[in-house]
């Protein structure tokens, strides 16, 4: 499938679309709602360069582009010393033959150029090995610095070329680093790449912080903080480090999601032991209550849209989910299976939800439709929770905890399909990620 | 009158003793007379200040005790510390968990200077922002059952912390039920 780049609004990149793509349909195309074919074999050699700082970051860059791409548990990154054809000038065709005999299916030829101290630029062409096609042709013209951004846009751009699918990789994660045994943790607000790389500490780290989520437009982050010893929720803007307590209530406030369009929030509320789910107008501070049962209502979610909101209740006597319009109204369980089921997610495709289910003593991870047919349980161990969603809804991450005193917390990932089970790279033990959308 | 009387015994005296009269003992002199100081003007006491005694200690006392009014007093008092525990997924006071939480409203009455944040908590089997709501019902219970022994509701606040501050690593049954508690965090000298 070939299709142009959209034209990204642009912070630090500005992305062209070069040259172009050729006509319609090229034969390679990957499925990836299909369980684990064989990976696409993919050949990224370090990008063509002049000098040899070009030449640093065209390794660096090619290196990303092949970790990220093999991550995705969709394609093989072939190791650049088996190729045969050393390309010299991107703008020819590559000789197809010599990459058919190395088994690429597809070929990413990139080359870096110096434009000024402050800019360089980097492009790259995706060929179908096969048909002998130009699937996309790309250029970024960004500073030497943000190489790292840029080869994470280049797997995106890879990605969508030959899934149709929008791509994750130009992406970070919001966590709670942790440190220490089970019975004397401590817990500190974290952001990383992705992959793991560029991990920062958001927070200073003397109170305990749980459950970050970030905003629609990436660039803020609410989350549960026992500042003063009054578990709130907080509102914190990743660049300029601002932080504000979203409303005093008497009691606890937690559970924070915003909604898609970034100007409300859903939360829980709990008055003496009656934890009931509300929504706050940002501007206004506004809240309105939308559940009034006595039992636990908890971690909603709203759908895509805006217009539902799915959510967790004992209303029927054990944890299950429910769904229920962005008002309030018209509420439905949707989860019939064995156990308990909690911390539910809607996917950002809007036709899944992701939830943790505790049956037989195991904690996993599991999807289902909104109307909670198809369940399927991904995932399985001593304690798995809190998944979150890839921004293109096909891949979930979540916590892992283990079992013993010293109860160690990693993320980990997985597949909507159910494969590619694969420990995500954290500085330290790390609990309650949160995947943010596509960065712009 | 007198006169008459003292004739009368005088003439008795004569008639009995006709033969030998014996000797008459000694009066004794009469006890000098002394003014009694007026009665003094008795004031009103204030009637005796009641004050109830902590509760007895089972045995001999121990010189090991704690101080009474001290917050190692109170945890003695609660038999051992000040903790409840629950069922899974349960936030209902079991007859010992009452029994505990009386003994914490006695001492709390007559340390009436004490206040307490109740804290909720949960074991690790279960996912995070439920076990905060579940940690919220447990220190509910906890304070609703002291206000109903007399403590003010002014005197206790509530916190839950889900499954953040496990007191018991273990991965076992043991382990869990142990975290799964509402612990009265006591405090002295009136603030909370």
């Amino acid at each position: 499938m070939t299709r142009i780049t959209r034209i990204l609004p642009i912070l630090a990149i500005w992305l062209f679309t070069l040259l172009l793509s050729l006509p319609a349909q090229a034969q390679l195309e990957i499925d990836i709602t299909k369980g684990n074919l064989d990976p696409v074999q993919i050949a990224v050699p370090d990008f063509l360069a002049t000098t040899q700082a070009e030449r640093d970051l065209g390794a660096q860059i090619a290196t990303v582009i092949r970790a990220d791409l093999e991550r995705s548990g969709l394609f093989k990154a072939l190791d650049p010393a088996s190729f045969l054809e050393t390309q010299t000038n991107i703008d020819y065709k590559p000789t197809f033959a010599d990459w058919r005999v190395v088994k690429a299916d597809a070929l990413v030829s990139g080359r870096i150029k110096t434009e000024s101290a402050s800019r360089i630029l980097v492009e790259f062409r995706l060929w179908d090995v096969f048909a002998g096609q130009q699937l996309k042709g790309v250029r970024f013209a960004t500073t030497p610095d943000n190489w790292r951004r840029t080869a994470h846009k280049a797997s995106d751009a890879i990605y969508e070329a030959l899934t149709g699918e929008s791509g994750y990789f130009d992406s970070r994660i919001v966590f709670i680093d942790e440190k220490g045994p089970k019975t004397n943790k401590t817990k500190r607000l974290a952001i990383m790449d992705q992959d793991g790389e560029n991990p920062v500490y958001l927070l200073g780290g003397s109170d305990l912080v749980l459950t970050p989520r970030f905003s629609p437009n990436s660039q803020t982050i609410v989350y549960l903080s026992y500042e003063n010893d009054n578990p709130n929720v907080y509102l914190l803007d990743i660049e300029t480090g601002r932080r504000e307590l979203l409303g005093d209530f008497p009691g606890m406030t937690y559970a924070p999601h915003l909604s898609p369009d970034g100007k409300s929030l859903i939360l829980t509320m709990e008055r003496r032991g009656n934890n009931d789910i509300y929504v706050m107008d940002l501007t206004s501070r506004s809240t309105t209550r939308l559940t009034t049962d006595p039992a636990i209502d908890v971690s909603a979610s709203y759908s895509p849209d805006g217009k539902k909101i799915v959510f967790n209740s004992d209303r029927g006597g054990t944890p299950q989910l429910y769904t229920m319009d962005a008002n309030g109204k018209n509420v439905k369980r949707i989860s019939f299976g064995k156990g308990r089921y909690s911390a539910p997610i809607w996917s950002p495709r809007g036709d899944k939800i992701a939830f943790a289910r505790s049956a037989d003593g195991k904690f996993g991870i599991g999807v289902m439709d909104v109307d909670g047919r198809n369940e399927r349980i991904l995932t399985e161990s001593y304690l798995d929770e809190s998944p979150t969603w890839s921004p293109n809804g096909r891949v979930i991450i979540f916590s892992r905890e283990y079992r013993g005193v010293e109860g160690r917390n990693e993320v980990w990932s997985i597949d909507l399909t159910g494969q590619n089970l694969r420990r995500v790279e954290t500085p330290g033990m790390a609990s309650d990620p949160a995947w943010s959308p596509l960065l712009p | 009158m007198k006169h008459y009387l003292m004739g009368g015994a005088a003439l008795l005296v004569l008639s009995a003793c006709a033969t030998k009269p014996e000797p008459v003992p000694e009066m004794p002199a009469p006890e000098p007379v002394t003014q009694t100081p007026p009665p003094e003007i008795i004031q009103q006491t204030p009637p005796p200040v009641v004050q109830q005694l902590p509760p007895v200690v089972e045995s001999i006392p121990d010189p090991n005790l704690p101080n009474p009014g001290s917050i190692e007093d109170f945890a003695y008092q609660s038999g051992g510390e000040p903790r409840v525990f629950f069922g899974y997924d349960q936030f209902d006071l079991s007859p010992e968990a009452r029994d505990v939480l009386r003994r914490q409203a006695n001492w709390m009455k007559i340390y009436n200077n004490s206040t307490a944040v109740i804290e909720g908590h949960a074991d690790e089997r279960g996912t995070r922002e439920y076990n905060l709501a579940l940690g919220a019902r447990r220190a509910e219970s906890v304070q609703a059952f002291l206000v109903s022994q007399g403590i003010s509701p002014n005197r206790l606040r509530t916190i839950s912390y889900g499954k953040e501050r496990p007191i018991d690593g273990r991965p076992s049954e043991t382990g869990w039920a142990r975290n799964r508690n509402g612990y009265t965090n006591l405090r002295l000298g009136g603030t909370s």
